[in-house]
């Protein structure tokens, strides 16, 4: 079952920063929103790899929005 | 003479840029992107034009179109508030080249005052006092390590491009070096679109005292005392006041003598901040100048009794400064501090929204500047703040007590904000005894 990573706020999406596929270990950043002129990381909470990617960049997301999927 | 004023800016300050345009009976043109349609900053003009999408880049940032919004509307000057385009050469350039009075600096001044190693090494030749550190960028890693071993560590990172907190980084050993270097070149490419780095030795607890100056076109040049800045989060101020409390007479006069020698070599016009660093002997050094009007400019108006937006207008007009400094006096203490949109128990993330209630102060020796109103709509794509609130006294003690009390009136509800912190911050004793530094607010000094 993958685990669900949400926005922590509402934001922008700045950048993509790991692919589908990527390992990222806990606390790597998955995406960067770009928030009231701040850059901030939507962090994945454990180790694992990317399954999907659910934004692209330029778009808003909502706080509590699932941004991606890990595995 | 100047007519008709475009503000390129938003919230509060095209608000105050505004009123003072009505003081000196000047039409205002406000310009706006698709998620401003309904700011108040837009009903306070006499005229509005919109300027395209949300995002700051495509709306606030273009300088074709605002130029073309003031060409359209028939502006004959445009005051670019603070942030987004205000320090940008090029857009003053622009400006004067579609005939239109910017009011500020010259292009050459902004050049000359963006570009933070040209800046550090003007101030050097002037006698001002600059951080240990590189005398211009450093090249790679390993001059890097030369410099720093030279000026000891801990050291600081500076995008030379940069400005607003934004592309430092602190380096408290050579080990973290080389890795730190790398992340700062990338995020100042990213930001600047310039990775160029210099680096400064970190001083320790300093104070952020900076000095406020003025200069017509004719070579009158003055300045109008200092304020202290020193709370801040992420490099950007939450509180400041005038005069700077416990300041020892030397070093307030170090610091304005410094100023204007600084503002006299870079050919200033206009109003301008040197912003400096105080250590706990009272030495001080040159950080940056802001070839702008500062958001703490209210509480500078709130001691000495004078306009500094209304000046600004009458000099970029063409006329001569009507101050000497012999009548520039601080007769009030004066202290503000800044309502972001932001949660301080979450390490200040942003916290867009809708404002749903707002209560603000009003009463003796209160000011408010406000760029939103109940219903207002706070955006993720610009800054966060949403009002300043300054209070003046006869005294510090009667200011410090004026804007505690008003902390405490105001009512935000929708968007989470700094006032919590705020008020722990009026209630403590480093506040109140004057005691503060630019590092209290990240160690967790005022936390709940």
């Amino acid at each position: 079952m993958p685990e669900e990573i949400k926005a922590h706020i509402t934001g922008v999406v700045f950048e993509i920063a790991a692919t589908p596929g990527a390992r990222v270990a806990a606390g790597d950043p998955v995406i960067v929103l770009e928030s009231m002129k701040m850059e901030i990381p939507v962090e994945a909470p454990r180790d694992g790899a990317v399954k999907e990617i659910l934004v692209r960049e330029g778009q808003t997301v909502q706080e509590g929005d699932v941004v991606a999927l890990l595995e | 003479m100047i007519r008709t004023v475009l503000v390129a800016n938003r919230g509060e300050i095209a608000r105050r840029v505004f009123r003072a345009c009505r003081r000196l009976g000047l039409r205002t043109v406000a310009v706006h992107s698709e998620a401003d349609r309904d700011a108040p900053h837009v009903r306070d003009a006499d005229l509005a034009v919109a300027i395209g999408p949300p995002p700051a880049r495509e709306s606030y940032l273009d300088i074709g179109r605002i130029v073309e919004a003031a060409r359209r509307s028939g502006a004959d000057a445009v005051h670019p508030g603070y942030g987004f385009l205000s320090e940008d050469w090029r857009f003053a350039e622009a400006c004067r080249r579609a005939g239109l009075v910017f009011v500020g600096p010259t292009p050459d001044a902004l050049r000359t005052m963006g570009d933070k190693t040209e800046a550090r090494r003007l101030m050097a030749a002037a006698g001002v006092p600059v951080v240990p550190g590189s005398p211009g960028t450093v090249a790679d890693v390993g001059e890097a390590e030369r410099v720093a071993k030279d000026v000891g560590y801990p050291i600081i990172l500076k995008a030379a491009a940069g400005g607003g907190g934004i592309g430092l980084a602190r380096v408290a050993s050579a080990r973290d070096l080389s890795t730190a270097f790398t992340t700062a070149a990338r995020r100042a490419q990213a930001a600047f679109g310039r990775g160029d780095l210099y680096l400064e030795r970190l001083l320790e607890r300093p104070r952020h005292v900076e000095v406020q100056v003025f200069a017509d076109a004719a070579g009158t040049l003055v300045h109008l005392g200092e304020r202290e800045c020193s709370l801040q989060r992420r490099h950007q101020k939450l509180v400041e006041e005038s005069p700077a409390p416990n300041l020892p007479p030397a070093t307030r006069q170090g610091l304005a003598r410094a100023a204007l020698a600084g503002a006299r070599a870079v050919g200033y016009v206009n109003a301008g901040t040197i912003e400096f660093l105080v250590d706990a002997a009272g030495a001080f050094y040159f950080l940056e100048m802001n070839a702008r009007l500062q958001v703490e400019h209210p509480v500078t108006e709130e001691a000495t009794g004078l306009d500094l937006v209304v000046e600004q207008l009458r000099v970029a007009g063409g006329e001569r400064l009507a101050w000497r400094q012999e009548d520039i006096v601080a007769r009030r203490a004066a202290i503000e501090c800044r309502v972001y949109a932001e949660d301080p128990a979450r390490g200040f993330l942003p916290s867009p929204g809708t404002i749903e209630r707002l209560e603000l102060p009003a009463g003796e020796g209160i000011r408010v500047e406000s760029g939103v109103e109940a219903g207002s709509l706070v955006p993720v794509h610009y800054d966060p703040l949403l009002f300043k609130l300054v209070a003046s006294g006869t005294t510090r003690a009667e200011a410090v007590e004026r804007l505690a009390a008003a902390l405490d009136r105001c009512v935000v509800e929708g968007v989470r904000t700094t006032l919590p912190l705020l008020r722990r911050v009026l209630a403590s004793r480093e506040l109140r005894e004057g005691r503060v530094h630019t590092q209290m607010i990240e160690q967790g000094a005022f936390n709940a």
